[in-house]
Parts: C-alpha cells; structure tokens; sequence
C-alpha cells in the first residue's frame, strides 16, 4: 500500500465536515424565496422516506422480518407511540419473526 | 435567548438531557452499523484507533464504507475525496434545512458544534423537533454526546473483533435505526395530508429507483439525493407552504416561542 491511510482519514474527514458545517456557517440569514421555504420544508419528511423503504426490507435476513418491522412501526407511530418506543418495536418484530421463519 | 424570553423554557441542562435521551435508540442502532464498518475497516488495513477516528470525523456509513473500499484498493486522495464528496452530499442539503431553523445570532462555534456530527438520525430529531421554533443547540449536543462515541466505539469494536455479533442479534438491531425514522416521518403525515402523501410517495419512487435499469445502478446515496430534490421541488411548486404570520414575520423572528408552540412541540414523540 502505497497511500498512507492517516492521510485517507483526513481527507475523508475534511469534505465530511466541510459538506455538513460549511452551510451552517455561511447561510446565516432566512431564505425569502417562497419556493426555497417550502423545498426545505418538505426535504425532511421525502429524504427519511426514501431511505426508509425499501431499504429495510434488506436490512433484515428474512425481506418479511422488514416488511413487518415497517408495518408495526407505522402503526405504533400513528397511535402517538414515542421514537424509541417505535424503533425497539421495530427491532423486537424482526426478531421474532426470523425466530418463527 | 430562548431561556430569558420563556420562563417556561427547559434549562440547558434539562435540554441536554432530553437528547441524550432521544439520542438512545441512536446510540443502539449506531453501535451495530458501527461494528459492521469496523469489519470494513479491518479488511482496509485499519487499526482499531484509526477505525475510531474516522468514525468519530465522518460518523457517516455509506460515505465510510465507500471509502474503507477505496482505501482497500489504494486509490488515489482524489477519488478518497470525490467518492466522500458523492456518498455524503445529501448532509449538504440536510444543513441546508437547519441552517434555516437556527436563531440568527447563534454563534459561529454553536454551528460548527451542530454540523460537526449532523447525521441522518441527529438531524431527523432535530428537524422533527424545531419546525416553527429555533434549535436549541444543547438538545443536539445531548444526542451527540451518546450518539457519537456509539458510532466510533462501535467502529473500533468491529475492527477488533470482527464478525462475533450472532447474525440474528446484527439482524434485529438493524432496523433500530429505519424504525426511527418511521416514528419521525409519520406523526406529520397524520396531521398534515400533503406530508403523508409525499410520505408514501417517496417510498414508492424508492423502491422503483432500487429496481430500475440505470438508476439501480447509481449508489444508494446518490439515488437519495436525486430523489429528494425532484420530490421535494415538485411538493414546494404543486403545494408551497402558507407564509402565516408566525412563519414569516420578519420582525417577531424565528426565535420567538408562544407557549402553544411548545406546547404543540410537547406532544411530539
């Protein structure tokens, strides 16, 4: 190997951080455009969906373990369910699941 | 500012607390990804102290698996760099969103702070939590706190020990992190239609993206970012948000919290 890896990290490490903090500190006043207001608006809800599903019927071995978790965790978080309520749902769904399967 | 405008307002402390608490289910489901990094890691020529330190700086794991793969082959800095610039860009749009929901006179320091560790789970917390009031950076930190050393440990753990998780627990943990989002994602949909059907949306537009010829191709990252901003753009043009006084005042401020605010706020998981 011929690349030093400490200088893997710290180039990983700088575009990282640069990507993240570099909007934070520069974009300082509120945005006026009403297109922009709504676009950063809705980002939240649409980019967690999208990494959501399908993504985690392939987390799991079993696809149905997945499948189920996701069914569960909507419910419980449309009755009002907390966050860490959903997702030890979540996670006690697949187990049994792939314990039945 | 918060604190002296509010009596009513939680102190540093409390805040801190209450996102190291939200920042549990975090920390579980980051130990796991963590360790399976640190297999990355370790197949890389890693050490466990190097493995640590590049979750501590990046704490990002597609980004880090790409480049964990990259350094396996000896590439070159510049595709290190491109390839990281690629897998992560989507946190550019993420800061983008907080940017705009930080009092304006937070500090230079408190920015840095907040983006330092501004990941998919941290800033689903915190974009569910501040949507018509400012961050509180404390509440971040709190999450960090827990959230960060889960990562990076969890990191170090896997370089060291490599696959010695049982594959049913690596199963089941896995999903701690999607059933967060979930519990983001769908009180929202409940009370506002648009949210919801944009909700579902995405998961389709998702799942046909992951199966498509040509687009199946492109790395998950990549597809998120694509995704979000057609879907995003077409919800901000078909359905703009209303600039109501409280969202748009100028001179009230973002900064300014009515107790029905926080008690909306208080409701939210």
């Amino acid at each position: 190997m011929t690349h030093d890896i400490y200088m893997y990290i710290a180039v990983m490490s700088a575009v990282t951080l640069a990507i993240r903090i570099l909007p934070l500190t520069l974009i300082r006043r509120q945005v006026k455009s009403q297109f922009l207001r709504s676009f950063l608006y809705y980002v939240p809800y649409v980019t967690l969906a999208v990494m959501t599903f399908p993504a985690i019927i392939e987390a799991t071995h079993v696809p149905a373990a997945g499948a189920v978790a996701l069914f569960f965790g909507i419910a419980l978080a449309w009755f009002g369910a907390s966050l860490f309520q959903v997702a030890v749902t979540c996670c006690v769904a697949v187990f049994i699941v792939e314990c039945l399967m | 500012m918060i604190n002296q405008l509010n009596p009513l307002a939680p102190s540093r402390r409390e805040l801190l607390l209450e996102g190291a608490h939200d920042g549990i289910p975090i920390a579980l489901g980051y130990i796991v990804v963590g360790f399976t990094l640190g297999i990355a890691a370790r197949n890389a020529g890693f050490t466990p102290f190097m493995g640590f330190i590049t979750s501590f700086f990046n704490n990002a794991s597609a980004g880090e698996y790409a480049a964990f793969v990259l350094a396996s082959s000896d590439a070159s800095y510049i595709e290190m760099a491109i390839m990281t610039l690629i897998a992560n860009a989507r946190y550019l749009l993420m800061a983008c969103v907080i940017s705009q929901r930080l009092a304006p006179d937070a500090s230079l320091l408190q920015r840095v702070l907040i983006g330092f560790d501004l990941t998919d789970e941290i800033f689903g917390i915190t974009a569910a939590r501040y949507v018509t009031r400012a961050v509180e950076p404390a509440y971040v930190y709190g999450a960090m706190l827990v959230a960060l050393p889960a990562w990076s440990g969890g990191t170090a753990m896997g370089v060291i020990a490599g696959s010695i998780l049982p594959p049913y627990l690596v199963s089941a943990l896995s999903v701690a992190l999607y059933g967060m989002f979930i519990a983001i994602i769908i009180p929202p949909s409940k009370k506002d239609h648009i949210v919801g059907i944009f909700v579902l949306l995405s998961f389709g537009a998702s799942f046909f993206a992951a199966h498509l010829p040509y687009i199946m191709t492109l790395s998950s990252g990549t597809r998120t970012i694509i995704l979000t901003v057609v879907l995003s753009s077409a919800a901000a043009i078909l359905f703009p948000i209303k600039d109501d006084n409280q969202q748009s005042d100028e001179n009230k401020g973002i900064d300014t919290v009515t107790d029905a605010d926080r008690e909306m706020e208080a409701r939210r998981p």
